[in-house]
């Protein structure tokens, strides 16, 4: 500890000796860290906007099943409205909204065509909070209460099924004792989905219609819930699965949407292998550098071998120059990415190419998510494997032999 | 008790094939405060003989010991313990650190013994004072004479009051004037410091300041007289 303060000095009047490498040197870290930087806050914008847009287009971030409706979405296979503990449990704080569905397969058919979609009965009240059907109305009206008998569609559907709002439209499912349910909707809403697949298999109308219309009284199949995010959601899940008991299927959205799930798992490493490349290639011009500060510097570290300073002082001094080079490249890099990021905050407009960004499920703006365990996570990744990448070098340079050291030409 | 003791000490250099006999058995005992020369041509063992003292080379056989410690079979860690402890070095040329000032460059040691800045900096005014350079403190080498460079190396190599102080060849890239004012400060330093000087040369002006001078021949001592200094 006591050669910290000529170490640093040392190492720091040395970083400047030949101040155009390490100034090209300072410019290839600040880069790499911004592209790390921004590349990830692209993906991580993409990855959220999929998994947000997902979760608020039915999901919620907990649902609660009867356990065999996952496999068999039956219209037998419901549950009971929430009430006692799992109400209570749906009251609480960290729950920002919860709906219960009726949710069964069925066939909707025009005049001139006929689909299969899901049709969902819903509490439009409590929808609104939670789903993004309300927001997504682009023609007409959203439903207006649990008894509504009017249907909202997907513009894309209507679309295919050649109708439109005012128009009528059939529904046919299964009642539980298996008997055919049917009956003739007007369209009241039409709405626009970022992802088209939406807009093409779901249809809603009240949540007491669509009981009515297959006969099961006042149960439901699913109840979904919405917590604060999706990242952190494992405390709501298992105060719902608690609350629910053994006798109902509890699940998150990972698992849910398992595709979704392991999307985000992907994309996180993809973000680690990402970081991880760019700063190979900058550990290149890193060694380099290095390696060439110490090459030019032989007879002085041979005469500080002599004058009693230990290897492990050099080692520590070509050390510290390295992270005293990395340091100024992550701040500046650090500085460009937020200079970079927050400008785009308001979305970047990636409509050219919608349709293959909707392939994954994203949607056409695209907002960099700058987050700060990424941050984190890029500048300790650089300054490790950085230290790691400065050993060579240091070690060469600390098992000089002074003599051989201070007499090379 | 010596200040250097070497007992039978060899080292034999080899390049390929070749074996270059550096020291062949060499003895010899240095006294606290005495003033010596190594004198031999080139090839003769001087250097060899003061790394060997220094402990910048590890001698092949035989003993060497600085004070009461025997320092041939010290590790790498252990003899730079030693020389920061006992031996101020002045070398040739590339006696100093480019980065550093005149007054960096003489705390530099101080600084790697973990003396206190303010310490540091008094004794390093007063040196620098005394070598006569007072107000080129903060001078980087690049900006000083050889003369001032071998000045700042001398006072680096005492500051710490080290009971011993190697130099080779100090004078060589020196004017006559410069190396006679080298020489005045050396031995005005062994009179005032008791500081003992063992100084590896083959420049007649600096064997003149010695009060012994040993000299080698093909790695072996071939004649130890004391004389008066001049």
């Amino acid at each position: 500890m006591r050669a910290v303060g000529i170490i640093s000095r040392l190492a720091w009047r040395n970083l400047w000796r030949n101040h155009r490498r390490t100034l090209i040197m300072i410019a290839a870290v600040s880069v790499g860290i911004w592209a790390m930087m921004f590349m990830t806050a692209l993906m991580r914008g993409m990855v959220n906007d999929m998994v947000r847009d997902s979760v608020k287009s039915l999901p919620g971030h907990v649902q609660v099943h009867h356990p065999d409706y996952r496999d068999d979405p039956n219209v037998a296979n419901f549950i009971a409205e929430p009430s006692g503990k799992l109400l209570a449990a749906l009251n609480e704080k960290d729950v920002v909204g919860w709906a219960s569905r009726v949710r069964v397969p069925a066939v909707v058919s025009s005049e001139r065509e006929s689909r299969s979609v899901t049709f969902v009965g819903v509490d439009p009240a409590r929808e609104r909070a939670i789903s993004f059907v309300a927001a997504d109305i682009d023609e007409g009206r959203f439903l207006e209460d649990r008894a509504d008998s009017g249907i909202i569609i997907g513009r894309k559907l209507a679309d295919t099924l050649d109708t439109g709002l005012g128009k009528r439209i059939v529904i046919m499912s299964q009642d539980p004792d298996n008997e055919i349910a049917d009956r003739g909707f007007r369209i009241v809403g039409l709405f626009d989905s970022s992802l088209q697949a939406l807009e093409e298999s779901y249809v809603f109308t009240g949540i007491e219609t669509a009981q009515q219309l297959l006969k099961i009284g006042d149960q439901v199949h699913e109840i979904a819930v919405t917590g604060t995010g999706f990242r952190n959601i494992d405390p709501l899940y298992q105060s719902v699965a608690a609350a629910a008991g053994p006798d109902l299927s509890t699940l998150p959205w990972y698992e849910l949407d398992s595709y979704l799930g392991t999307m985000l798992g992907v994309m996180d490493g993809f973000v680690l292998v990402w970081i991880v490349v760019i700063f190979l290639a900058l550990s290149f011009g890193l060694v380099n550098t290095l390696v060439m500060a110490v090459f030019e510097r032989v007879r002085e570290i041979g005469l500080m071998l002599a004058l009693g300073m230990k290897p492990v002082m050099i080692l520590g001094q070509v050390i510290v120059e390295s992270v005293m080079l990395l340091l100024i490249g992550l701040l500046i890099g650090n500085l460009l990415a937020y200079a970079t990021v927050v400008p785009l905050s308001g979305g970047i407009d990636l409509s050219v190419v919608a349709e293959g960004m909707e392939f994954f499920g994203a949607s056409a703006i695209l907002y960099p998510a700058l987050e700060i365990n990424d941050v984190i996570m890029s500048n300790v990744i650089v300054i490790v494997l950085g230290i790691l990448a400065s050993l060579s070098p240091a070690w060469r340079a600390s098992r000089y032999q002074p003599i051989e050291a201070i007499t090379k030409v | 008790m010596s200040a250097v003791r070497c007992v039978n000490v060899s080292r034999i250099f080899r390049q390929g094939d070749l074996e270059v006999t550096g020291l062949d058995n060499v003895s010899i005992e240095i006294e606290q405060g005495e003033f010596v020369c190594l004198v031999a041509p080139s090839g003769g063992g001087k250097t060899t003989l003061l790394n060997a003292i220094g402990g910048l080379d590890e001698p092949d056989s035989g003993e060497v010991w600085v004070g009461d410690q025997r320092i041939d079979k010290l590790g790498k860690g252990k003899l730079a313990e030693m020389r920061l402890k006992n031996i101020g070095f002045v070398f040739q040329a590339y006696n100093l650190i480019p980065v550093l000032t005149a007054r960096e460059n003489v705390e530099f040691v101080m600084q790697v013994q973990g003396v206190p800045a303010a310490e540091r900096r008094a004794k390093s005014s007063a040196i620098l004072a005394e070598v006569g350079l007072q107000g080129l403190e903060d001078r980087r080498p690049a900006k000083m004479s050889g003369g001032q460079q071998q000045r700042v190396a001398v006072a680096r190599a005492i500051v710490s009051e080290p009971t011993l102080v190697l130099a080779d060849e100090p004078t060589a890239n020196l004017d006559s004037h410069s190396a006679d004012q080298l020489m005045e400060l050396f031995v005005h330093l062994n009179q005032e410091h008791k500081t003992t000087f063992v100084i590896a040369t083959h420049d007649q002006r600096v064997m003149a300041y010695a009060r012994r001078i040993v000299r080698l021949l093909d790695g072996h001592i071939v004649e130890d007289i004391r004389q008066q200094a001049a």
